[in-house]
């Protein structure tokens, strides 16, 4: 690990450093920084502020950054209301790392692409236009969708992509106080031409909560697919909330992860569902919709037709329909 | 001005004593516990997070004490396996796994019998687990319940039989967890 100055955060003001990396749980950076990925000079320890509470406001709930991934997923509320963000939370790492990891802390992962953690090969995250090893190379749990000539590689979050599928936004303080919402697909840029600029964040910005506002109707499923039943990342993830009456689904979110840069949410799945009947057919016509722009790298070509498959699954379980 | 990154003095409170001791900032809890504390019970497995070796309590929660710096831990409580039981006088958990073979090379278990001691506390918080039905019921303490749960520790000699009927027999001497439903 490289040399840096150590300073824990007495105030927001000491957060807001544009010379330094902020870090809370520190599960992902000082794994990172062991392996020289990262090499910041100067580290903020955020873990003392006042950022862990979990608040029920007005047609929302206000989750703290410093909060824990277990204290979040055993939290009754979130229990209760979040089903889908409660199980993909459980769906993810080990008892030790979510005791640690936090909620601001699990949307900021790195990539694990094995180029981007290989220090001895190119990297275009890593080191900008030095190359892509693993368009050609051990692709199998990269990316199918958002990717782009420079890079495949994907969000490793399960925590994110249920919070795609509850319309979160990500509370941001800015150095002069204000305060940014994003939501994810505002927060996360697709890579383009510049796969190392992740994020819209910009220096000295703090993570400081993410709103979730009233749960979509409907029942909640988080379904991760991997290849260990426990404490992997997900080849395909599916977040779903859905809700049939009358025979017709009448509302409809998705997210999906293991496929893209960021938790991935194509809303002309969802308009395709809603308003119609549970059919085999109907089901072929979303994961088709969902697909139409996969592009397959090799090793990681059994993703289209898996995610066509838990796709199908989920949306069978969730409305009753056959699978 | 002090060149970057020199040692800062700093105070953990381990298994009930104020121990204060100089590192550098990198230095990760797990070797501050090892080569300045000379408590060397916690392993280093695979120094990522990943083995699950490393597990102490901090504040009673189960954590990763090679993914976190001992300059993040002043004031915090911290528990090493150390801290449970010694020779003559071994706590449940430790108990439990001579009496069941809960190991080979034993290199894992100290971990295994933190991540334990952490677990079955989360199950008498009522936490759900990635195998429990029900998120608005509390679960039921099965084998299925804790192989799930103990899966960030890993047990290259695959002993994982002889862990769980350690933690099973031991769980209900460790805290509050009713007899296990069959």
């Amino acid at each position: 690990m490289k040399p840096f100055d150590y300073v824990r955060a007495a105030s927001h003001g000491d957060a807001h450093d544009n010379a330094a990396r902020i870090i809370a749980g520190g599960t992902n950076l000082l794994d990172l920084m062991k392996h020289q990925i990262e090499t910041p000079t100067k580290l903020v320890d955020v873990t003392r502020l006042d950022m862990t509470e979990i608040e029920e406001a007005e047609n929302s709930v206000r989750i703290g950054a410093l909060v824990s991934n277990s204290d979040l997923a055993a939290d009754p509320l979130i229990r209760e209301r979040y089903g889908v963000l409660s199980r993909a939370l459980l769906a993810g790492a080990s008892g030790q790392l979510r005791n640690k990891a936090t909620t601001g802390g699990n949307l900021l992962q790195r990539t694990r692409c094995p180029y981007f953690y290989d220090t001895t090969q190119p990297c275009n995250k890593r080191e900008p236009g030095s190359g892509c090893m693993a368009m050609e190379g051990q692709n199998r749990i990269l990316a199918i969708l958002g990717t782009s000539d420079k890079c495949i590689a994907t969000h490793p979050s399960d925590m994110a992509v249920a919070m795609r599928v509850l319309d979160a936004r990500v509370e941001i303080e800015k150095p002069d106080g204000q305060i940014q919402l994003l939501t994810l697909d505002e927060l996360y840029r697709l890579p383009g031409d510049t796969p190392h600029e992740e994020t819209a964040l910009e220096p000295g910005d703090l993570i400081v909560a993410v709103h979730l506002p009233d749960a979509p109707k409907g029942k909640h499923v988080y379904r991760k697919v991997r290849d260990r039943s426990s404490y992997a990342f997900a080849l395909v993830s599916v977040g779903a909330v859905v809700h049939t009456d009358g025979g017709k689904i009448t509302d409809a979110a998705l997210a999906f992860g293991g496929l893209g840069p960021r938790p991935w949410r194509d809303t002309e799945v969802e308009q395709t569902l809603i308003g119609e009947a549970p059919s085999e057919a109907l089901f072929e016509k979303a994961a088709d919709i969902l697909l139409a722009d996969a592009k397959g790298y090799g090793g990681n070509d059994f993703k289209i037709p898996l995610t066509r498959r838990v796709l199908k699954s989920v949306l069978g379980e969730l409305t009753g329909a056959t699978q | 001005m002090p060149t970057l990154g020199s040692a800062m003095k700093i105070t953990l409170n381990v298994n009930g004593e104020a121990r204060s001791l100089d590192v550098d900032p990198r230095v990760a809890l797990l070797d501050a516990l090892r080569t300045h504390l000379d408590l060397t019970g916690s392993k280093k497995g695979c120094d990522h997070g990943q083995c699950g070796a490393c597990t102490v309590l901090v504040n009673g929660r189960r954590i990763n004490s090679c993914l976190t710096l001992a300059v993040m831990h002043e004031g915090d409580e911290i528990t090493t396996i150390e801290g449970l039981g010694e020779p003559g006088s071994l706590s449940p958990l430790q108990k439990s796994f001579v009496k069941h073979d809960g190991y080979q090379c034993g290199y894992c278990t100290p971990g295994q019998i933190m991540s334990a001691k952490g677990m079955i506390a989360e199950f008498n918080m009522g936490w759900p687990s990635n195998v429990t039905d029900d998120l608005g019921t509390a679960p039921d303490f099965t084998e299925a319940e804790i192989k799930e749960r103990m899966s960030g520790n890993l047990c290259r000699c695959s002993a994982y039989p002889g862990i769980c009927h350690a933690i099973r027999e031991a769980a209900p001497d460790e805290g509050t967890i009713e007899e296990a439903a069959e």
